[in-house]
C-alpha cells in the first residue's frame, strides 16, 4: 500500500540551516548534508530544502548545495526558494533534485508551471501554495505569506493542477507557527477537489496533529520544521504511533 | 577486483542520471554517463534510467541511434522507471512505440486514484536474484503516472488500485518501475545485486 509520508523541512541560508537544532550527534548542525543525512536514518521518507537567502551567489550556492546532497542522500529531495526559470530548475535537477517547488513565481507567470512540466515532467514540479482565511475565503498569499492577493486557494489549486504540477505543498498562514494542528477543512477540501498529490505544511506541534491531518485532513504527506529540529517529535517514534493508529507508514 | 566493473549509465538528456551515478559510487563503484555506441556496448553493466514524457525519451533515442542499440546489448541492462516502461512493446503516453524487450503495454492510472503515484509502496512478489536479501513487502519509492499491467515477465508486483508489475526480466534485462537510487537501503540492495550479476554463458 503506498504510505503517507513524513518530510522535514530544512530552511537555508547561504549554504546553512538556520533554525536552531538540537541533534547532539552532529558535528555540525548547521551543515545541511549532515542534517539531511540524520533524518534519513531516522526514516524521514523525503526532504525539502527551502533556500531563503537573498544575496547575488543564492543560485550558485544552492546549486552546489544540492550536488553535495545529492551525493550523500539515499532518499528523495526538493528545493524550494526563490526559483523563478526553467533555467533554474534545469541546474537544480541536473544537480541531482528530484523536485522542484515554485511558489511566488507561479502566481506571477502561470505559464512557468506548464514550461516546467511539459520540460521536465510533472513529477518533479511541486507547487507551493500559501494561504490565509480572510473572512471564511482562503486567499493566496505572497512572499512567504506577507503580501495577500484576492486569489481564491481553490480556484489557484485546481488551476495549477491543470497546468501540469505534480503536487501541491499547501501551507495555512494561519496556523504556520502556532503548533496547533494543521488546516485540515481546506487540505480535505484540497484533497477532494485535486486528483494530485497534497502536501500538508503549518501548525504540526504534537503527534496527533499529524493523525489528524491524514485521517481528517486527507493529505498524502506532512511537512514540518521545528519539531523536528528541537526534537520535540522524533520521526521514527512519531511514524511507529501513526502505523499504529493504522496509517500506512514505512517503517 | 569487482570495483573495476566498467558501468555506464546511458545518457540521452532525459532526467535526474546524476542520483543514480551517486548511487552507484556510495556502493563503491565508478560510473560513466555516456551515449556513445562503443563505451555502452563495452560495458559490464548498462542503466538505463528515464524521467519525464515517453515520446520525447523515445525520440531523443532514435534520434542517437540508440533505440537500435538497447535492445541488441547482451550484458545485464536495468531500465529504470520510464526506461523500464521504454523497454515495453507500446507506451499510452504519447501514443509511443517502445524497444519491444518486454511484452508488455504500458497504461496510465485511472483517476480512482491520486495521479501521479507519489511515494513509498510495498514491492511482492519477488523473484529473480535482483531481490536476493530483500523481503517481501519492502517498501521503494516510486513517481509514476503511467504503469505496466501485470505481465508475463513479472518479477516484482506492487497494488495502487491495480496490481502492476514493478519489475520485469527477460534474459539479460532488468527492468523497475521504482528508484532504487532513492529508496533508502532497499534500494541500495537492490542495485548491488543488480551489479553483481553474472550472466551463464
Amino acid at each position: 500500500m503506498l504510505t503517507k509520508r513524513i518530510i522535514p523541512c530544512l530552511d537555508i541560508k547561504n549554504g546553512r540551516t538556520v533554525k536552531g537544532v538540537n541533534f547532539v550527534d552532529l558535528r555540525d548542525a548547521g551543515d545541511p548534508v549532515e542534517l539531511a543525512a540524520a533524518y534519513a536514518e531516522e526514516g524521514a521518507d523525503e526532504l525539502v530544502f527551502l533556500d531563503i537567502s537573498a544575496t547575488e551567489e543564492k543560485r550558485k550556492t544552492l546549486a552546489k548545495l544540492v550536488l553535495d546532497v545529492a551525493e550523500q542522500l539515499n532518499i528523495p529531495f526538493t528545493v524550494g526558494g526563490g526559483i523563478s526559470s526553467v533555467e533554474d530548475v534545469d541546474i537544480l535537477l541536473k544537480n541531482g533534485a528530484d523536485k522542484v517547488s515554485i511558489n511566488s513565481s507561479a502566481v506571477k507567470n502561470p505559464e512557468l508551471i506548464n514550461q516546467l512540466s511539459e520540460k521536465f515532467g510533472s513529477q518533479c514540479v511541486v507547487v507551493a501554495i500559501d494561504a490565509k482565511n480572510v473572512d471564511g475565503q482562503w486567499k493566496v498569499h505572497l512572499v512567504g505569506g506577507k503580501v495577500p492577493t484576492d486569489i481564491d486557494l481553490f480556484e489557484w489549486a485546481k488551476e495549477v493542477e491543470q497546468r501540469g504540477a505534480g503536487e501541491i505543498l499547501f501551507t495555512s498562514m494561519d496556523h504556520d507557527g502556532t503548533k496547533n494542528g494543521f488546516a485540515n477543512e481546506a487540505l480535505a477540501r484540497l484533497s477532494e477537489e485535486l486528483n494530485i498529490p497534497i502536501i500538508a505544511s503549518g501548525g504540526a506541534g504534537k503527534i496527533e496533529h499529524f493523525r489528524d491531518t491524514f485521517q481528517k485532513g486527507k493529505a498524502d504527506a506532512a511537512l514540518a520544521a521545528s519539531v523536528f529540529h528541537f526534537r520535540e517529535i522524533e520521526i521514527g517514534e512519531l511514524k511507529r504511533q501513526l502505523g499504529s493508529a493504522g496509517i500506512p507508514m514505512r517503517i | 577486483m569487482k570495483k573495476n566493473k566498467k558501468i555506464v549509465i546511458i545518457d540521452y538528456g532525459a532526467g535526474n542520471i546524476q542520483s543514480i551515478k551517486f548511487a552507484v559510487q556510495r556502493l563503491g563503484y565508478e560510473a560513466v554517463l555516456s551515449n556513445d555506441a562503443e563505451e555502452i556496448k563495452n560495458a559490464d553493466k548498462v542503466i538505463f534510467p528515464g524521467v519525464g514524457e515517453a515520446g520525447s525519451a523515445m525520440r531523443m533515442l532514435k534520434s542517437t541511434g540508440l533505440d537500435k542499440l538497447i535492445p541488441e546489448l547482451k550484458q545485464p541492462v536495468l531500465g529504470i522507471c520510464l526506461g523500464m516502461q521504454l523497454m515495453c512493446n507500446f507506451s499510452e503516453e504519447g501514443n509511443t512505440q517502445g524497444l519491444g524487450i518486454f511484452d508488455a503495454d504500458v497504461k496510465r492510472f485511472a483517476n480512482t486514484v491520486k495521479v501521479p503515484q507519489i511515494g513509498w509502496n510495498q514491492i511482492t512478489n519477488l523473484e529473480t536474484h535482483l531481490f536476493d536479501s530483500v523481503n517481501e513487502g519492502e517498501y521503494v519509492y516510486l513517481v509514476h503516472s503511467y504503469y505496466v499491467p501485470e505481465c508475463e515477465d513479472e518479477i516484482a508486483r506492487t497494488e495502487y488500485g491495480v496490481k502492476y508489475s514493478t519489475a520485469l526480466h527477460k534474459n539479460n534485462f532488468y527492468g523497475v518501475q521504482f528508484h532504487p537510487e532513492k529508496s533508502s537501503k532497499t534500494g541500495e540492495q537492490i542495485l548491488k545485486n543488480f551489479l553483481n550479476i553474472e550472466l551463464r554463458s
